[in-house]
């Protein structure tokens, strides 16, 4: 089962719960944790791990072969990123700005751009005992999140079997790398915070697992911290509030350090129990169905 | 004109909320300029009045007329991005992972796929409730974040801060290293850095600062929630040393950001007297290095 961990932002505590509720459910069953927050992948820095299996991740992008080029200046013009163009004699290619569409490679009347890998990150394979944990880790300055975040599937996909709980540690926002880390999750939960940024954040990713059509519940995290308008919201649309994990100063200072919150704060394993039982009924659903 | 670009790197360290407390002191003398436009959220507090809208149309997205389409498949079966799938005897196209390539629109033999503008957001002009202008801005759902419409927005306050004779620009950036923050730092002259001393604060300020000096931008530091981790908050005033980035100042962690929140505030108009202080000697020290 695959479990996506969103919230319409940064800071409300995504890293913080993936890792404490990978590691609780670990305890019971097999786990994997994938950080698909690409551009800053954080979940490293709360688990103890040693690398398994480190590889290149890479996007494909045309070279030039200027021998068989007629210079016809086809492929500057279909490309609608416009990551080539022609300066004099020559096709310059930008890296960054192809999505890799193969268009130009595959339209070139003379196969004059063949295409070529290039890293544009790396994946990194860990065992976090007892569970283990993958990470993207895209190059500063790419731009395709996307790309390294489906390939970063992928090889959880291959590598795992079915009965393990994937979770998903998901990229902050409602634009494309969202999109693509929960598409295929069994479940979302969203996780804000009780203050008017935080509802007003909620109601966009709201929106966007309502747009994809997946099954959701929300953990308000550094709850008692604002006011009652998240709560309050969620009963009128309808929406589970799974957990809720108090505002407390100790569990600030934990996560400041890098350290896992349950094995020191009961309030906060009290929130993880809550929303592995949850999780549960999920699975058992599953099993009905 | 001066522009000030305040960034995190890392969501949730109270960057908004800085940059609405120096929003606020600087009042008309400024412009403001939201450009995290995934999760806007400066609105809550400067409370612009959203004047005047304007569609933001980037890039293309791909539509199939079912009337010409023949079904042969060959649109599906070039496109990279599994956006093309068969439903109910038609080919449909997921607009959510269409990348507007273009390119089965180009293989297309019937003709039948037209690739059209996308809209993907809006931009307003505004006047907030301090009198002053205000440019921000709100991505659709599932648009790409590609950069556009930040530097769009950018390029709107620049016009109307220099057409108003403004002294600064203040702007929220971009959160995270990508494309994004790249375009909301094209032009600053100051990078404000709002950090708090946790691990993950550490890391991402060190990631995004790889980012600033690439762009050879004057850098200044805020560590928010200072009291939170002594051991980390002096790692990170070490990695400011060594990088010569300005230590503006430390701000110890304080409810009042979130209750001034909650009241629709910004942090330095809430009653607290010593964070106060602390923002307007921070907006000295930012005016000073840059000459206003």
């Amino acid at each position: 089962m695959k479990i996506a961990i969103a919230s319409g932002k940064g800071g409300t505590g995504k890293t913080t719960l993936s890792t404490n509720l990978a590691m609780f459910l670990g305890e019971s069953e097999s786990v994997v944790l994938v950080d698909l927050d690409v551009e800053e992948p954080n979940s490293h820095l709360f688990l103890k791990s040693e690398l398994l299996r480190k590889e290149d991740k890479m996007k494909m992008i045309p070279r030039w072969e200027s021998g068989s080029c007629t210079l016809c200046n086809e492929c500057v013009e279909l490309c609608n990123f416009h990551a080539l163009i022609c300066l004099g004699n020559e096709i310059l290619i930008f890296p960054n700005l192809c999505h890799s569409c193969y268009a130009c490679s595959e339209l070139c009347p003379t196969h004059s751009l063949p295409m070529e890998a290039q890293k544009m990150g790396e994946l990194s394979h860990f065992l976090a005992h007892p569970i283990e944990f993958v990470e993207g880790r895209l190059n500063i300055g790419e731009e395709q999140a996307v790309s390294l975040i489906a390939q970063t599937k992928k090889y959880v996909e291959k590598h795992f079997y079915d009965e393990t709980i994937t979770l998903y540690d998901s990229p902050p926002g409602t634009s494309c790398p969202v999109i693509e880390s929960i598409k295929d999750a069994d479940f979302v939960i969203l996780v804000t915070e009780p203050t008017p940024f935080g509802l007003h954040d909620l109601t966009l990713a709201v929106e966007t697992t309502r747009a994809l059509g997946k099954k959701f519940g929300v953990v308000i995290n550094r709850y008692g911290m604002g006011d009652d308008a998240v709560e309050t919201y969620c009963q009128n649309e309808n929406i589970a509030i799974l957990a809720k994990i108090p505002h407390l100063l100790e569990i600030a200072q934990c996560y400041s350090a890098g350290k896992l919150i349950y094995p020191e704060v009961d309030s906060f394993k009290q929130a993880l129990e809550e929303i592995a039982t949850f999780i549960k009924t999920l699975s058992q659903e599953e099993v009905v169905q | 004109m001066k522009e000030i670009v305040v960034i995190s790197g890392k969501g949730g360290t109270g960057k908004t909320s800085i940059t609405a407390a120096l929003a606020s002191l600087a009042q008309q003398s400024c412009v403001v300029v939201d450009c995290d436009v995934d999760a806007a959220d400066m609105h809550l507090l400067l409370q612009p009045d959203f004047a005047h809208k304007e569609d933001f149309y980037s890039g293309q997205v791909a539509k199939i007329d079912e009337m010409l389409c023949r079904n042969c498949g060959r649109c599906a079966d070039v496109c990279r991005f599994d956006a093309i799938g068969f439903k109910e005897g038609h080919y449909v196209i997921d607009e959510l992972l269409c990348e507007g390539c273009g390119y089965c629109a180009r293989v297309c033999r019937p003709s039948a796929i037209e690739m059209r503008e996308r809209l993907v957001g809006a931009w307003y002009t505004s006047k907030t409730k301090y009198g002053s202008d205000m440019v921000h801005a709100k991505l659709s759902i599932g648009a790409e974040n590609s950069g556009k419409l930040v530097a769009k927005v950018k390029k709107e306050g620049k016009a109307m801060a220099l057409a108003q004779h403004k002294s600064l620009m203040i702007v929220d950036g971009s959160p995270g290293i990508g494309c994004p923050v790249v375009s909301s730092l094209s032009g600053a002259n100051f990078v404000l850095l709002v950090t708090e001393p946790t691990l993950s604060g550490l890391h991402d300020l060190k990631r995004v600062y790889e980012v600033v000096k690439r762009f050879r931008i004057k850098a200044g530091c805020i560590i928010n929630k200072s009291d939170l981790n002594a051991t980390v908050c002096a790692q990170i005033e070490e990695f400011l040393e060594e990088e010569a980035i300005l230590h503006v100042k430390n701000i110890p962690y304080t409810k009042a950001f979130s209750h001034a929140m909650i009241q629709g505030q910004t942090v330095s108009e809430y009653s607290d007297p010593e964070l106060k202080r602390l923002l307007e000697e921070s907006f000295e020290t930012i005016k000073q290095t840059l000459g206003v």
